[in-house]
């Protein structure tokens, strides 16, 4: 397996780290489950079982398996397996963000704006289109989609102070 | 019986109205789309395009979205056979033998062949579904909080028992989603619980929001890591191709009746479509004469998962709309859509909403009809879609992700839960943690856990209710055994060995 890296030259975190740090933070989740359900009752009150009765038992379930889990990763010798190369994270990251960006502004410009700014980032920064390409799909896509949503299926959708200029 | 043929021709009567049939035709394009396009499948297609349902009848609304769901299954196979790319985890058996055959020139056979396995799939699962669900339905009605509890531990312990993934990576999973549908108000004490006083988690976390993220967003994210590039065979259909294979397939008859017993068998247990065709494949390929020529362009290496894949996600709605118990994510986010519509899923639907799943199953079986006809004239079409850059594409995507997820509370909060669901899709993907067990938990949850309370009340806590009568002990038997499946398979082929060892010796 060594050698596999070796060729293709890359490098990155090993797949066993992550593999234990997902379930640690399974675990994590779980102990937080514990914590709330004893928190709420999790005996046998004066009407049957109390409310954290059954996420006190699922939460415990949850430890046990992340226990095995964590106990089967490190059973299998680390042969270096990448979880993946530094390269390949960083695609991941880079759409990550932007994301995560759109995400924060929906509440504050609306849908159709931060939509709007998306596309035209993706387009722009990783397909490396033209300034015109880009501003026709990047208005054509929100606009579709409030003909869609707002008069068709008369769906509401977020929106921001540029729909409210524009009267809706 | 006769009754319920008639009520079948009624909900025919229902499907035949010109404005379901405009749904129909665009569910199972948008569908297609939705098959085609990387980190679309049918469950998250079908959650993000819910919201457009909601100011249409039930009925309408269903037709659409089952419709949509057929198209999902059929787009699958186009990007197999044409790019090597599974569109959908059910079609990854599909590329062993499709991609070839598309190498050697024979894309066009690839698809009819794929096509028209997933309609005979489908159709024999539907007729199931019209003979079996209506018992099933009558049956169930006298189930009480130990019976009902008793089916979600089967079906539980089929993913567990069946699925690929090491087996307590899916508990673990599982019991997480149980974990996430708990947060919230207690159905049955009125109590908050798990919130920690934080005011989002009041209404706990939706199902359909873990759908979109999970499937929706971890899937890009995966897809960008692997770094797209389409390179695409060239498709076209022309009717003396479709019609020389159509003359070729009858001869697989019996290779057909395998297929679609597995596929449905898969199915009604939630195991699923995508178990389904990989267990289809690999039968077929030991039964088969030209079974070691499978994986360079067998016809038969494309019927075998098709069919069974369809048979499985088409039979995956027989629990789903007879018990409340949906057979797959896809089946779930329909459970979702009927309670989103006032309905309450189960065996009193089949008494109390005819037109409703009458509808339904008629619309099984003219959608299968209208989608077989749109993809083998489309093709083309939808293979371009895959040419449009990922660069394009993926925000697109997203955006459509963060409008759905909006969309089912009206609730920008959801939105961020999306993206976190998403991150927590593409770590669990990578480490091999199933998802569909998650989602069926967060789903199921507040359910399950009705039945179990009710039962442990009604017994004073005494687990023995579960084993109280007949019924519940039986499908309770089932559910061990469904989860101890691969230690009892193991044991079961040692016995046998030693067996076959003992007169050599």
């Amino acid at each position: 397996m060594n050698q596999t890296i070796n060729e293709s030259g890359g490098t990155g975190p090993s797949h066993r780290k992550v593999e234990i740090g997902v379930a640690a933070f399974m675990a994590l989740l779980a102990l937080i489950g514990v914590y709330g359900s004893v928190k709420v009752g999790m005996g046998w009150g004066n009407d049957g079982p109390r409310a954290g009765f059954f996420p006190f038992y699922v939460s415990l379930f949850v430890l046990v398996s992340c226990a095995i889990n964590v106990a089967s990763a490190l059973a299998v010798p680390d042969k270096g397996k990448l979880f993946a190369e530094w390269g390949q994270l960083r695609q991941v990251v880079s759409v990550l963000v932007p994301t995560a960006f759109y995400v924060a502004l929906v509440p504050y410009i609306g849908i159709y704006a931060a939509s709007a700014a998306m596309i035209a980032f993706f387009m722009r920064w990783f397909g490396g289109y033209g300034w015109i390409v880009v501003a026709a799909v990047s208005v054509a896509v929100p606009v579709v989609t409030f003909m869609m949503f707002e008069i068709w299926f008369l769906v509401p959708l977020p929106k921001g102070p540029l729909e409210n200029f524009l009267g809706y | 019986m006769l009754e319920d043929i008639g009520n079948l021709f009624h909900g025919f009567a229902v499907v035949a109205q010109p404005f379901n049939l405009v749904l129909m035709v665009v569910g199972i394009v948008l569908g297609v789309i939705v098959g085609v396009l990387p980190g679309l499948g049918g469950a998250n297609g079908v959650a993000i395009l819910l919201p457009l349902t909601f100011s249409m009848s039930p009925t309408s609304a269903i037709i659409m979205l089952s419709c949509i769901y057929w198209g999902a299954l059929f787009g699958g196979a186009i990007t197999s056979i044409l790019f090597n790319i599974p569109g959908e985890p059910w079609s990854v058996a599909t590329t062993f033998d499709g991609y070839p055959m598309a190498q050697k020139g024979k894309a066009g056979e690839a698809l009819t062949a794929a096509f028209t396995s997933s309609f005979v799939g489908a159709l024999f699962a539907v007729i199931i579904i019209t003979l079996v669900a209506p018992l099933v339905a009558s049956f169930a009605l006298r189930f009480g909080p130990p019976e009902i509890f008793s089916v979600y531990f089967l079906a539980f312990c089929s993913f567990v028992g069946l699925s690929k993934e090491p087996p307590f990576k899916t508990v673990a999973s599982m019991m997480l989603g149980f974990g996430l549908g708990a947060v919230g108000l207690d159905q049955m004490t009125g109590q908050l619980r798990l919130t920690f006083g934080t005011e989002p988690l009041l209404n706990g976390f939706d199902f359909l929001i873990a759908v979109i993220g999970l499937f929706g967003i971890g899937e890009i994210l995966l897809t960008m890591e692997e770094g797209l590039s389409f390179r695409g065979k060239a498709a076209a259909l022309n009717m003396k191709v479709v019609l020389h294979t159509w003359k070729e397939l009858p001869r697989y008859w019996m290779l057909y009746l395998r297929s679609c017993v597995i596929g449905c068998w898969m199915g009604i247990s939630p195991a699923g479509a995508t178990p389904a065709s990989f267990m289809s494949y690999g039968i077929a390929k030991r039964i088969s004469k030209r079974g070691h020529l499978f994986g360079t362009g067998e016809i038969e290496g494309v019927v075998a998962p098709e069919t069974a894949a369809h048979a499985a996600g088409t039979s995956a709605l027989l629990p789903t709309i007879a018990l409340g118990v949906p057979g797959s994510p896809t089946a779930a986010v329909l459970l979702g859509g009927l309670l989103i519509w006032g309905l309450q899923p189960g065996p009193l639907l089949f008494t109390e909403q005819k037109d409703f799943v009458w509808g339904l199953i008629a619309s099984m079986y003219m959608g299968n009809i209208v989608g077989l006809i749109i993809v083998l004239t489309c093709v083309p079409l939808f293979a371009s879609i895959l040419r449009i850059p990922f660069s394009v594409i993926a925000p697109v995507i997203m955006v459509f992700c963060a409008i759905g997820a909006y969309t089912v509370h009206n609730n920008t909060f959801d939105v961020v839960m999306m993206l976190v669901f998403g991150v927590a899709g593409y770590f669990m993907k990578k480490c091999n943690y199933p998802l569909a067990p998650m989602v069926l938990a967060i789903v199921l949850g507040d359910k399950a856990e009705e039945g179990f309370r009710q039962s442990l009340l009604a017994s004073q806590g005494s687990l023995s209710v579960f084993f109280s009568t007949g019924l519940v002990s039986t499908i309770m038997a089932l559910g061990l055994i469904a989860l101890f499946w691969p230690l009892i398979q193991g044991g079961w082929s040692r016995l046998r060995q030693r067996a076959g060892l003992k007169p050599a010796q």
